[in-house]
C-alpha cells in the first residue's frame, strides 16, 4: 500500500487563556491600540446580550439566542468583512451585523417576533436571521457564484454551529464551492452544543474543519475566544477568497456560554464544573488582560466604556420600544413584488375581522 | 388514571409503547438526555437507554431516512422532526420512499415508522416555530396523517400510529401541548385513526376542525348558541384518510358547514373537505360550505400570529354566513 494523499489541520492561536501571547502576533496586531475598536465592541455585545436576556425574562421580547462567549468571533469577522461582502448568518449573528452598520435594536425587533428585525438598511446585501440549520450555506454558494460571474472582488461568507455541519445542506455547499472555486467563506461557530447534543456525538471527526477536505477546499482551526486569531485566519481566508484563490472553512471554537436559547436550560445536559472552566476562556477578560499589559488599556477605560456601553444599550431598546407595533396588512406587504389581485379578498376578509374585533373589544 | 397535559400524553403513550414492545425505538434531536425542547421524551432515555433513545445528528433528511431503514428492517421507529418547520428536507424521505416503499416492492418492505413534530402558531415563537404543514403531508399517498386535539386523544391515537403497519405523520399542536390538562388511563389501549370524533352535537350547523382549532370552533359554538343555533363540531383527527362518513353525516342532518383550519387557504385540507362535501352531499347542502383559514401569508413571527391563525370570531361570522344564506 502506499499513501495516496495526506493532510492537516492547522490550529491558529496568538493569546493564551490568560491574554499571554502564545506565538508572533499578526502586523494589524502590532500596535494594541488598533484593537481597540474591536474590544469596544465585544463590550457593547455583551452588554446588549444581557439586556436581550433581560427583556425576554419581563415579556418585552420573545425567544432569544445569547451571543454569551462568541464576541471575539463577530468582532474579527465584522473587522474584517468590506461593507458590500455578503454576509450569511445564523440566528447568533447580531454582533456582526452590528459592525455592519445594523443597528442592534433590529435583533430586538427579530426576537420580538417582528418581521422588520430582518430590514437591514445600512448593510442591503446581507441576508436576513436564519433559523432552519445550514439553509443559509447553499445560498451562500449562489451569492458567491453571482460575484464570481461579475468578476467582483467581493466575498460571502457565511456562518453556523457545530450541528449545523451535519446538514447536507452544509456539505453540499461546501462541495459546491470547491467544485467552482467560489469566492466563499464559512465560518463553524463550534461551541460545543447543539441544543443539548455535544459535538462528540454530532461526529466522530476529530475536527470540523476537516469536512473541507473532503470538499477539497482550505481549512483551518482557530480560537474563537482569541480575537487576534480570529481576525487573522478570517482575514487570509477573505483575502484568499477575494483574490480567486478559492473558498476556506474556518471552525472557530468557542463555547456556548449561555443557555441554548431562553427557552433552553442547560443544566439539564451540562455540569455546572465544566461550565465554570469554560468560563476561564472566555474572550473578553482574553482581550483585556493583552491590553492592560501592552498599556492600552487601563480600569478607568473601562469603567467609561461601560457606562458608554450602557447608554448605547439603552438607546437600543428605546428605539425599539418607540417602533410602532406592525399593523396586520403587514402580512400581506412584501409577499410579491405586487400582491396579485387574487389576494383582495383575503385582505378585505382580514379588514373585516379588525373591524368586528374592535366592535367586540369596544361592545 | 391520571390528569395530565397533551405533552404528557405524549410522552406516556411513548413509554407505554417502549415498554411493551422493545421494538419501538424513539429517535430525533435533543430526545435523549434534554427529553426534546418540548419535554415529549423526557425520561425516556433515563428508562430504556440511549440505543434506544438516541439523539441524533442535526440532520432532518437524515432522522427520516433512517426511519425508513429501520422500519424495513423489522424496528418501530418514532422519529421527532423539532419543529414542523424543519421537516421540510424530510419530506422527501417521507414523499419518495415512506409512502412509496410498500408499493414499490409489492409488499415485500414495509414502512411502519412514526414522524412526530409539533405544529402550528399561538406560542410566541421564533420564526419558522409555527408551521401548519399537515395539507403537504396529506398529499403524500401512502401515509396516515393524524393530529390530536387533547391528552386522551394524543394519548390512543400515538399508540395507534406506532402500532400502525404504515407510515403515520403524527402532528402535535404546541399550542395545546399544555394548554390544559385531562384525565388519562394508561391503559394501552389505541383509538382509531381512521375516524373523526364527534367532539359537539348540533343540528343547524356542522363545524370541522382539528388540533387547537377544534377549541376555537366550541367557543364560536358556545357563542352561536347564544343566538339560538346550535353547532355540530367534529374533531376530525386523521387527516389523511378523512373520515367523510362522519363529515356527511354531519352535513346532511345539519344541510350547512364552515371548515376551520390553521393552516393557509390555497390547496389546504378545508379546500379539499369542502370540495368533497359538495360532491357528495349537495343536495343536502343549504348554503355553500365556508372555509376559515389562515391567510395565503408567510406565518407571520409571533406580533401578528394572533391575526394569522383563525379564530371563534371568524368562525361565528362565517357560521352567521351560511346560517343566513338564502
Ligand atoms: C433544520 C433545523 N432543524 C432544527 C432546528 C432547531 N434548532 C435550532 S438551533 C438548533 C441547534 C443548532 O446547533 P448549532 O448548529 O451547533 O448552532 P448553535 O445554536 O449552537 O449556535 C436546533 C436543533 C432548526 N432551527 N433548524
Amino acid at each position: 500500500m502506499t499513501v495516496a494523499a495526506t493532510f492537516e489541520i492547522r490550529f491558529t492561536r496568538y493569546l493564551d487563556p490568560t491574554g499571554r501571547e502564545a506565538a508572533p502576533l499578526p502586523s494589524f496586531a502590532a500596535d494594541a491600540r488598533a484593537l481597540l475598536p474591536d474590544y469596544r465592541a465585544m463590550v457593547f455585545m455583551r452588554a446588549l446580550d444581557a439586556k436581550a436576556i433581560a427583556m425576554q425574562r419581563t415579556g418585552q421580547i420573545g425567544t432569544y439566542a445569547s451571543t454569551l462567549g462568541k464576541e471575539a468571533i463577530d468582532a474579527g469577522i465584522g473587522a474584517v468583512l468590506a461593507p458590500n461582502d455578503v454576509l450569511l448568518p445564523s440566528y447568533r449573528e447580531s454582533g456582526i451585523l452590528m459592525l455592519r452598520g445594523v443597528s442592534p435594536h433590529r435583533t430586538l425587533l427579530y426576537w420580538g417576533g417582528d418581521e422588520r428585525g430582518n430590514v437591514f438598511p445600512e448593510s442591503p446585501h446581507d441576508f436576513p436571521f436564519n433559523v432552519p440549520i445550514a439553509s443559509q450555506m447553499p445560498h451562500a454558494a449562489g451569492v458567491a457564484y453571482a460575484m464570481k460571474l461579475r468578476r467582483e472582488p467581493r466575498v460571502a461568507l457565511a456562518m453556523c454551529g457545530d450541528g449545523a455541519t451535519s446538514k447536507g445542506d452544509f456539505y453540499e455547499a461546501i462541495n459546491a464551492a470547491g467544485a467552482w472555486k467560489l469566492p466563499m467563506v464559512v465560518v463553524v461557530v463550534n461551541n460545543q452544543y447543539a441544543i443539548s447534543v455535544p459535538r462528540r456525538m454530532q461526529s466522530a471527526a476529530q475536527t470540523l474543519a476537516q469536512k473541507a477536505i473532503a470538499a477539497g477546499i482550505a481549512c483551518e482551526q482557530v480560537d474563537g475566544n482569541d480575537l487576534i486569531a480570529v481576525r487573522d485566519a478570517v482575514g487570509r481566508a477573505v483575502e484568499l477568497a477575494r483574490t480567486g484563490r478559492g473558498p476556506t472553512l474556518l471552525e472557530a471554537l468557542t463555547y456556548r456560554l449561555s443557555d441554548h436559547t431562553t427557552a433552553d436550560d442547560a443544566t439539564r445536559y451540562r455540569s455546572a464544573d465544566e461550565l465554570k472552566e469554560q468560563w476561564k476562556e472566555e474572550p473578553i477578560l482574553r482581550l483585556r488582560s493583552w491590553l492592560h499589559a501592552k498599556g492600552a488599556w487601563s480600569p478607568t477605560d473601562e469603567q467609561a466604556l461601560a457606562k458608554d456601553a450602557q447608554m448605547h444599550v439603552q438607546k437600543m431598546v428605546q428605539a425599539y420600544l418607540d417602533t410602532p407595533p406592525p399593523g396586520s396588512e403587514q402580512m400581506f406587504e412584501h409577499l410579491y413584488a405586487r400582491l396579485p389581485r387574487q389576494y383582495q379578498s383575503q385582505v378585505a376578509e382580514l379588514t373585516q375581522q379588525e373591524e368586528r374585533d374592535v366592535e367586540h373589544h369596544a361592545g | 388514571m391520571s390528569s395530565i397535559t397533551l405533552v404528557e400524553a405524549v410522552n406516556l403513550a411513548l413509554s407505554r409503547a417502549m415498554e411493551d414492545d422493545d421494538r419501538v425505538v424513539v429517535l430525533g434531536e435533543d430526545v435523549g438526555i434534554n427529553g426534546g425542547v418540548f419535554r415529549a421524551t423526557a425520561g425516556l432515555q433515563q428508562r430504556f437507554g440511549a440505543e434506544r433513545v438516541a439523539d441524533t445528528p442535526l440532520a432532518e433528511g437524515l432522522i427520516a431516512g433512517m426511519a425508513v431503514g429501520m422500519a424495513a428492517e423489522g424496528l418501530r421507529p418514532v422519529a421527532e422532526i423539532q419543529f414542523a418547520g424543519f421537516a421540510y428536507t424530510a419530506i422527501d424521505q417521507i414523499l419518495n420512499h415512506a409512502g412509496r416503499l410498500r408499493h414499490r416492492t409489492q409488499g415485500r418492505l414495509s414502512c411502519p415508522m412514526v414522524l412526530r413534530t409539533p405544529c402550528g402558531a399561538g406560542i410566541h415563537a421564533p420564526e419558522h416555530h409555527s408551521e401548519s404543514p399537515e395539507a403537504m403531508f396529506a398529499h403524500i399517498p401512502g401515509i396516515r396523517v393524524v393530529y390530536p386535539s387533547s391528552p386522551a386523544k394524543a394519548y390512543g391515537l400515538l399508540l395507534a400510529s406506532i402500532a400502525d403497519p404504515d407510515p403515520v405523520v403524527f402532528l402535535e399542536p404546541s399550542r395545546l401541548y399544555r394548554r390544559f390538562k385531562e384525565e388519562v388511563e394508561d391503559d394501552g389501549e389505541p383509538l382509531p385513526v381512521d375516524q373523526a370524533f364527534i367532539a359537539r352535537e348540533g343540528t343547524d350547523v356542522t363545524l370541522v376542525a382539528w388540533g387547537a382549532m377544534l377549541y376555537e370552533s366550541l367557543k364560536a359554538a358556545d357563542e352561536l348558541a347564544g343566538d339560538g343555533h346550535f353547532a355540530e363540531v367534529i374533531d376530525l383527527a386523521t387527516l389523511k384518510p378523512i373520515d367523510y362518513d362522519t363529515v356527511l353525516e354531519s352535513v346532511k342532518k345539519t344541510g350547512r358547514c364552515v371548515v376551520v383550519s390553521e393552516a393557509p387557504r390555497t390547496a389546504s385540507l378545508a379546500s379539499e373537505i369542502s370540495a368533497n362535501i359538495s360532491e357528495r352531499a349537495l343536495l343536502s347542502l343549504l348554503a355553500p360550505v365556508e372555509r376559515v383559514t389562515a391567510w395565503d401569508t408567510v406565518t407571520p413571527m409571533f406580533r401578528l400570529e394572533e391575526r394569522y391563525m383563525p379564530n371563534a370570531a371568524r368562525i361565528v361570522g362565517a357560521a352567521r354566513k351560511v346560517l343566513e344564506y338564502q
